[in-house]
């Protein structure tokens, strides 16, 4: 199982990656490989306003549907198009493929998610 | 692995869409061992069988099998299986895993009067389910018996890699294919058998995961989806395996549904937009539930956005629009046949 480092981490199994105010938002390689192949994504609409722990989109594997999460709060400035056209980029590298961007309220929110090493024995 | 009637299940070995396209271009070897073998045997065991399902099985010859639904008096369904005639004294019913001791139960209950012993084998029985256009070839590398000689849903003793195994060749996935009957003490041999000398014709090991999506595909009814003790098999659109001109169990109910006109059916639908439809979401059509969906998925062959309902009769006309609420959303669906794969069987 791929943990990088440098990341934040939920008990969702969603990564943070933080650029400035920025915040991209991805599913881990646990949740991948947990759900297997990965046939829809549902991304929510530029503008939207997230809370921490707030649904920020569905994705759904052949068997089943499961919510994402935004580990963050904030208001979503971008969403992968791609992963949207190519749900199964997800499966292939979910860290490279993030799923949205938040521009967020309060980075002190980070300080509530896991480091590598803390998600890496959460997945223990 | 998932536990899956007491039994621990793989739902994928790899991927369940490479499993399914190994299935429909190749190969996939399924371990249905879960699955339930009852034998009936005695001087009344046709009499009795045919009075506890639904199908006409006085139809069959010895080493032919038969599909046929089990009702209750009240026409929902105990479950349905496969009938297969060694003689018409002695019969195996092969059923679902889920409803092993349901069916034998009702079995029992029900077989005053009737010269018949029953015994529920399933223990010491394994299945695989060797399915896929290539599985005569890959059969041929471990048997000299002429597997061209037997028939679609016929069945025969054979040698398999030196191991006695009762051949059907039938399955669950729309594709010719066999289903392989043995003593437990052999099986893992055989799995790693066919694996090995099927390996150069793509064959996968496949599990409970494709062959969910393979028989949806097929448009072929899984008990506690399509079928269950509130279904009927004529809701479920499966009249040609109910015969109304002999006595069983449940025909009373079934005639009077019959003649009454259904109330509900089970049709196919797509979806129009991107979403995916999943068991036991909502219908809703001119602003009122009328049903729920039984089986949905993207289906991986059609890469189309699909799926099974119960709806009422009103609005199954093909073509017909009807609304699935996923995630609390109405998407736009259009009724359609339940059909939506055509099935490669070699008949």
């Amino acid at each position: 199982m791929k943990i990088l480092e440098g990341l934040y981490y939920s008990k969702n199994h969603e990564w943070v990656k933080v650029e400035g105010d920025k915040a991209y938002v991805g599913i881990t390689d646990f949740a991948q490989h947990s759900l297997g192949d990965i046939v829809y994504a549902e991304l929510p609409e530029i503008g939207t306003v997230l809370s921490a722990g707030d649904t920020l989109g569905t994705v759904e594997s052949v068997k089943a549907a499961s919510d994402v999460y935004c580990p963050i709060s904030g208001k979503v400035v971008e969403v992968n198009q791609s992963v949207a056209d190519d749900p199964s980029l997800l499966n292939s590298d979910p860290y490279e493929n993030w799923m949205i961007c938040v521009e967020m309220n309060d980075k002190g929110e980070l300080d509530q998610l896991m480091s590598p090493e803390e998600y890496r024995d959460f997945c223990n | 692995m998932i536990d899956f009637a007491g039994f621990e299940m793989p739902v994928q070995y790899e991927s369940i869409l490479k499993e399914h396209e190994a299935v429909r271009k190749n190969a996939g070897l399924f371990d249905v061992s879960h699955m339930g073998e009852i034998i009936v045997e005695g001087r009344d065991s046709e009499k009795f069988i045919n009075y506890m399902v639904t199908n006409d099985i006085t139809k069959i010859s010895a080493n032919q099998a038969m599909y046929s639904p089990m009702c209750y008096p009240n026409g929902t369904t105990v479950d349905d299986l496969l009938v297969y005639k060694f003689s018409c004294e002695k019969y195996m019913l092969v059923v679902n895993a889920s409803n092993i001791d349901k069916d034998y139960k009702w079995l029992w209950k029900n077989k005053n009067g009737f010269d018949v012993e029953i015994k529920d084998e399933s223990g010491e029985i394994s299945e695989l389910a060797l399915q896929g256009p290539k599985s005569q070839e890959i059969l041929e590398k471990i048997t000299n018996y002429d597997l061209d000689s037997l028939k679609y849903y016929h069945f025969d003793y054979m040698d398999l890699d030196g191991i006695n195994c009762l051949i059907s060749r039938s399955g669950y996935t729309g594709e010719d294919g066999f289903e392989i009957f043995l003593k437990n003490e052999y099986v893992a041999k055989m799995w790693e058998k066919i694996l090995s000398v099927g390996e150069v014709l793509g064959i996968k090991p496949a599990g409970l995961g494709a062959r969910d999506t393979l028989r949806f595909e097929a448009g072929l009814p899984l008990y506690g989806n399509e079928l269950s003790d509130d279904i009927t098999p004529l809701e479920a659109g499966l009249s040609s395996f109910v015969k109304l001109d002999k006595s069983f169990i449940g025909k009373e109910a079934l005639l009077n549904q019959k003649e009454g006109g259904l109330k509900r059916k089970i049709v196919g639908f797509e979806i129009a937009d991107t979403a995916i439809p999943r068991h036991g979401y909502d219908v809703y059509a001119e602003g009122e539930k009328i049903g729920y969906v039984t089986t949905g998925y993207l289906a991986p062959t059609l890469k189309k956005n699909i799926g099974m309902a119960l709806i009422k009769s009103q609005f199954t006309t093909i073509g017909n629009e009807i609304n699935i609420i996923i995630r609390n959303k109405p998407y736009k669906a259009f009724v359609t046949s339940k059909n939506f794969y055509k099935k490669n069987y070699k008949k």
